[in-house]
């Protein structure tokens, strides 16, 4: 089967999901989607800039947090908070690239997670304006998107067109150039590519969407934490792409899914649940260390060479 | 004008001098040759001279441009191409995306972040490759081809960018006695327009290759003339022979 036709089977069952199955599947399917927006943008970073970062949380936050400052203090409505939220995501995306790509590997890590702990402790602190450990609570959903299925399906677009711009990203000569600097940076340079330009629009177009994943998260859950913006956060992110397979469209979507499932519908039944994830994790990375998506086609690739 | 001017060169280590004060002039479309026994500083030069490694002092000018203190790309935009001793490709990719990865690297294309790799990039791609001889793998991955056509696709990602200086660092290194031949027939096939700076270990082996050489030692200029000079003069010889 084309590729198109796995597409299309995928669209018919994500489009038609809400009519068999029952609200707290849909609501599942939906925090499953933002959660898949957050692991792509991430995947950027790790998966084809070989840009580890443990800080993308960040991003999630600020933009979660913006928009339900801006809603919920000086009364602006959805059409004003949601492209000023990303603005402001967008903008800390350019002054923390500037300070994270002074390093790479390692140290890159060490930067993009201080910088986002920053955050976290001014969310924690800054009481007047985050309400500090309660969060701020209450923002409306926007378009009146109140019921589980009217949210899905607005999720559903949403990542849609999100995966859709970064997959064309990847695929497109600046994305070449962005794999060619994980790869032989050096070279890159000898080539007349300047890597860190490279590196520091990648870092801003993946903080961007880190925000729309932010935004969905906030419309969704109607309340913001500080957790929100925790390393727990930006580890679980990093978490879903290596174990879907970085420097694959698909492979983050997949992540998340197995992370959103462990996290919401295990947890229902095991208590401890985190045990079990570490659990799967360690497995995957045992059999299928390139991650899900490559090992099944790796294995696929085998079986039809058998058969 | 010289396509290469450095003046008083300098470059050290921990203390330990790499480079030391050298000076040297090529001229446009000149094939130039360094020689010199293992840590003369050739490999140091050509990084200093690309911007891989920082100058402590002096000046390098190509073309009458200053460009010392120039970060490596900008050098490579005003013309300056090389090759690695150690063969650095992108491993995975195929012969026709490293030409495609060079030739992005001078075209406004590289920033295109929603668009697709041009077609003319692939024929681009194919023409370069078939000027080296590679255009039957231009498909296949680096790791699936042999050594010798890498050395061959790391000259064609250089010559892909249609550079004025073209530095090749020890391109017949590792290479048998054929495909040296191969690489050297290559080499000789370069446009006039493109002046060539050589560093080669094996004296023998690429004395033929050049119109005026440059023995280092040390991180000194201690011979520099040409073939026949150079040859004659008795440091060269106690430099290689140590007599």
């Amino acid at each position: 089967m084309s590729r198109a036709a796995w597409l299309g089977v995928l669209a018919v069952l994500l489009v038609g999901m809400p009519w068999v199955a029952g609200e707290f599947y849909v609501n599942l399917t939906s925090q499953i989607l933002i959660a898949a927006i957050f692991a792509a943008s991430v995947n950027l970073l790790l998966g084809y800039g070989g840009l580890p970062t443990l800080g993308h949380a960040a991003y999630v936050g600020l933009a979660a947090y913006l928009s339900a400052w801006l809603y919920l203090k000086l009364g602006l409505a959805h059409w004003l908070t949601a492209p000023i939220a990303l603005a402001g995501t967008t903008l800390m995306a350019c002054a923390f690239g500037l300070i994270a790509l002074r390093a790479t590997g390692l140290g890159f890590l060490m930067l993009t997670l201080a910088l986002s702990q920053v955050l976290w402790g001014t969310a924690l602190r800054w009481v007047s304006m985050t309400d500090g450990d309660n969060g701020l609570r209450g923002p409306a959903r926007p378009f009146n998107l109140d019921d589980a299925t009217s949210f899905y399906y607005f999720a559903l677009a949403v990542t849609a067109v999100s995966i859709w711009l970064m997959a064309r990203f990847v695929a497109s000569p600046f994305g070449a150039t962005l794999q060619g600097a994980r790869d032989q940076p050096r070279r890159m340079s000898a080539l007349g590519h300047d890597v860190w330009m490279i590196r520091w629009v990648t870092f801003i177009y993946a903080g961007f969407w880190g925000g729309v994943s932010g935004l969905l998260f906030i419309y969704y859950h109607k309340y913001i934490h500080p957790v929100s913006l925790s390393l727990a956060n930006s580890a679980e992110g990093l978490l879903a792409v290596i174990a879907g397979g970085s420097g694959t469209v698909a492979g983050p979507i997949v992540g998340a899914a197995v992370v959103m499932l462990l996290k919401n519908y295990v947890s229902a039944y095991v208590e401890r649940w985190n045990m079990l994830m570490g659990f799967v994790f360690v497995l995957i990375v045992v059999f299928m260390p390139e991650g899900l998506v490559p090992g099944v086609r790796r294995l696929w690739r085998r079986f039809r060479s058998v058969t | 004008m010289a396509a290469l001017q450095i003046r008083n060169l300098k470059k050290s280590f921990g203390g330990l001098p790499a480079i030391n004060d050298v000076s040297l002039e090529v001229a446009p479309g000149e094939r130039r040759l360094i020689i010199g026994p293992n840590g003369a500083g050739k490999t140091t030069l050509f990084n200093l001279l690309t911007g891989d490694l920082p100058v402590d002092g002096g000046s390098i000018a190509l073309f009458g441009e200053e460009v010392t203190r120039l970060a490596t790309h900008r050098r490579v935009h005003r013309g300056l191409a090389r090759t690695y001793q150690i063969i650095t490709l992108f491993q995975k990719d195929t012969l026709e995306r490293n030409i495609a990865l060079s030739l992005l690297g001078l075209s406004r294309t590289r920033w295109n972040s929603f668009g697709r790799i041009p077609e003319q990039f692939r024929e681009e791609a194919a023409a370069v490759l078939s000027r080296v001889g590679l255009q039957a793998l231009a498909s296949r991955p680096v790791s699936e081809v042999a050594y010798g056509e890498r050395r061959r696709l790391e000259i064609a990602m250089a010559l892909a960018q249609n550079p004025k200086v073209l530095l090749l660092d020890e391109p017949l290194a590792g290479l048998s006695r054929e495909e040296r031949a191969g690489v050297k027939s290559l080499i000789a096939g370069i446009r006039r327009e493109v002046t060539v700076v050589m560093i080669e270990h094996d004296m023998d082996t690429a004395l033929d290759m050049a119109e005026r050489i440059t023995v280092l030692h040390y991180g000194r200029v201690i011979v520099e003339g040409s073939r026949a000079e150079v040859v004659a003069d008795p440091r060269t010889r106690e430099v290689y022979l140590g007599h």
